[in-house]
């Protein structure tokens, strides 16, 4: 049985009158992949924004590992072993992978504060680095600017940053988005690869690859759970299908 | 060679030839070097901030002021004081203030940022112009310039052009290593990702508050230390010293060097400084040189127009495309 990793319970987040997410409750379990789909607006970004505390929750609370993180800042959080990464790419575009993984790397290792030694001679964060972007397949590019990677390069490297950081969970805000054929098949490998030690959160616009690659799916509609289960369970599910995947699934 | 070697045989003929320059610049040569130096360490306190940071502090004059006043306040009436404790008072002081302004100031971002770190210097202005303490708008004067010695041995007569314009030439050298030593570190490298991605450094595990107010702080100590050579060298000091036109001038400096490496810093505030004086020369301009600050505005703009990212941004553009980690070292990128 796979152990508990994130827990989030009962979380609502209200824009003045508009609420975002209402009530919503999901466990993430290590070596899973648990995918979150839902229209538009359904709240799928708001909630991975509230469980990794890039925003608060208005009511609710978050659980990572056992240890109630509600009230914990998002680097708190992340230090903790809460990695994520975003719709967008959110590479440092003039840093090389390699630059890109190390600074990354520097959050997880003591005395980041270090002021009189290079940081280009810090063997430990050099080490990540390179592991990491072998992991993701960028092992070839470490000294190339992170600027002119192809976008499924990109998103690679922003999946080589979040394991830099040695986390435990991973909230991957639409990896695949933008990405042609060859290059999703290559990130479906990649996540499929990390599903072992990892609790991961995938929301994810390309239903084919969402019942694919993902182990328990989550449906939001209007920032409310409608179904949570197994993708056969919630293929099979009418409310799923009529509010979400229009009957034909 | 190098980029790295080239880098520093630069760096050394740079400071090579402002350790000779006393022997051929003459009275006026040597006090408007030595005043050049005093603004170049000042740019480079901005630089930390704006080019390294990415925080554009519209208050930088606030600290080089309270430096300069607290360096006269504190010094004795009947006699002079020692380096060794005047200067730590002096940073002290402009530290202190930093830390109070950062720490509010950096809880805001983009414009709002540039507002309140006017409004603090302008406060700061205000409180040495209209109260006692600061002397008013008159000012006050430094009654004895402080003394550098060793157990009762004087090292160096400050109170001398020569001495004293090495004084401060040993201190600009020993402010671009230090900056440059902080640049290639860990928090350094922090300081970069922040500028660049502040959202995806939190993401990383970053707390990016106590970077910033670091970085703030560390700013308000450089400008410290220029504001006590200044306060030295002039041996007076008034309000217009904290004045926003005063903020205005070093962020000029910096953007007409280049914003984002330190040497850009140093050349903005000579380039500056000698626009500025050419501008004034009367045997060149006439009764148009009593309006010299249009000449420098005009200079600049066309500098800006042919260079738009300052003197000293080409050179680092191309060593940027052929991507050597040395080259970017004070661009502060890991």
């Amino acid at each position: 049985m796979n152990s508990l990793a994130l827990r989030g319970e009962r979380l609502t987040r209200k824009w003045g009158g508009v609420v975002a997410l209402d009530g919503v409750s999901i466990a993430l379990h290590r070596g899973e992949i648990h995918a979150l789909i839902g229209t538009n607006g359904a709240g799928k970004s708001t909630l991975v924004n509230v469980l990794s505390g890039e925003i608060e929750a208005s009511s609710g609370s978050v659980e990572l590992g056992g240890v109630d993180v509600t009230r914990w800042t998002q680097p708190r959080r992340a230090r903790a072993g809460l990695g994520r990464s975003y719709q967008r790419s959110t590479i440092f575009p003039q840093f090389t992978v390699r630059e890109n993984c190390r600074l990354a790397a520097q959050a997880r290792f003591q005395r980041p504060w270090r002021w009189w030694s290079p940081a280009s001679a810090d063997e430990p964060t050099h080490r990540v680095s390179r592991d990491v972007a072998r992991r993701v397949g960028l092992g070839e590019a470490l000294d190339r600017e992170a600027g002119s990677l192809s976008h499924g390069e990109k998103r690679q490297l922003e999946i080589a940053m979040c394991l830099a950081t040695d986390p435990q969970v991973l909230l991957l805000d639409e990896p695949l988005a933008g990405m042609g054929a060859e290059e999703s098949e290559r990130m479906l490998a990649l996540l499929a690869g990390l599903r072992e030690g990892h609790a991961i959160l995938l929301v994810e616009h390309d239903m084919d690859a969402v019942f694919r690659i993902a182990d328990r799916i989550t449906v939001l509609v209007d920032g409310a759970v409608i179904a949570s289960g197994t993708p056969r369970a919630v293929r099979d599910n009418p409310g799923v299908q009529t509010a979400y995947l229009g009957g034909a699934a | 060679m190098s980029a790295r070697a080239i880098r520093i045989a630069v760096f050394v003929a740079a400071a090579l030839a402002l350790a000779l320059f006393p022997l051929v610049g003459g009275k006026f040569g040597v006090d408007f070097v030595t005043k050049m130096m005093v603004f170049a360490i000042f740019a480079l306190s901005l630089e930390l901030l704006v080019g390294q940071a990415g925080l554009v502090c519209f208050g930088q004059a606030a600290f080089f002021g309270i430096a300069a006043y607290a360096t006269v306040l504190a010094t004795p009436r009947t006699g002079a004081a020692s380096v060794w404790w005047l200067l730590p008072a002096a940073l002290g002081a402009s530290g202190l203030f930093a830390l109070f302004m950062g720490a509010l100031s950096i809880r805001t971002r983009g414009v709002y940022f540039i507002m309140v770190t006017l409004a603090f210097s302008q406060m700061a202005y205000y409180v040495a112009h209209d109260t006692p303490l600061g002397g008013g708008t008159d000012g006050i004067y430094l009654d004895y310039t402080p003394a550098l010695g060793i157990a009762g041995t004087p090292l160096l007569d400050l109170g001398k052009p020569w001495p004293f314009y090495y004084f401060v030439l040993a201190m600009l050298v020993a402010v671009f290593v230090f900056l440059g030593a902080i640049l290639r570190s860990r928090f350094g490298h922090a300081l970069a990702g922040i500028r660049v991605n502040e959202q995806r450094m939190r993401a990383a595990g970053f707390s990016t508050y106590p970077y910033k107010l670091a970085a703030f702080v560390l700013s308000g100590l450089v400008a410290g230390l220029a504001g006590f050579l200044f306060a030295v060298k002039d041996g007076f000091v008034n309000p217009e010293l904290m004045g926003w036109n005063v903020s205005g001038t070093v962020l000029m400096m910096i953007i007409l060097g280049g914003i984002g490496h330190l040497r850009g810093a140093v050349i903005g505030a000579f380039a500056f400084s000698l626009l500025e004086e050419f501008f004034k020369l009367d045997s060149v301009f006439g009764d148009f040189a009593k309006h010299w600050h249009l000449g420098v505005g005009l200079a600049i703009i066309a500098c800006v127009a042919a260079m738009p990212h300052g003197i000293a941004g080409g050179r680092l553009r191309r060593a940027t495309a052929s991507n050597t980690e040395d080259a970017e070292v004070h661009r502060g990128k890991p």
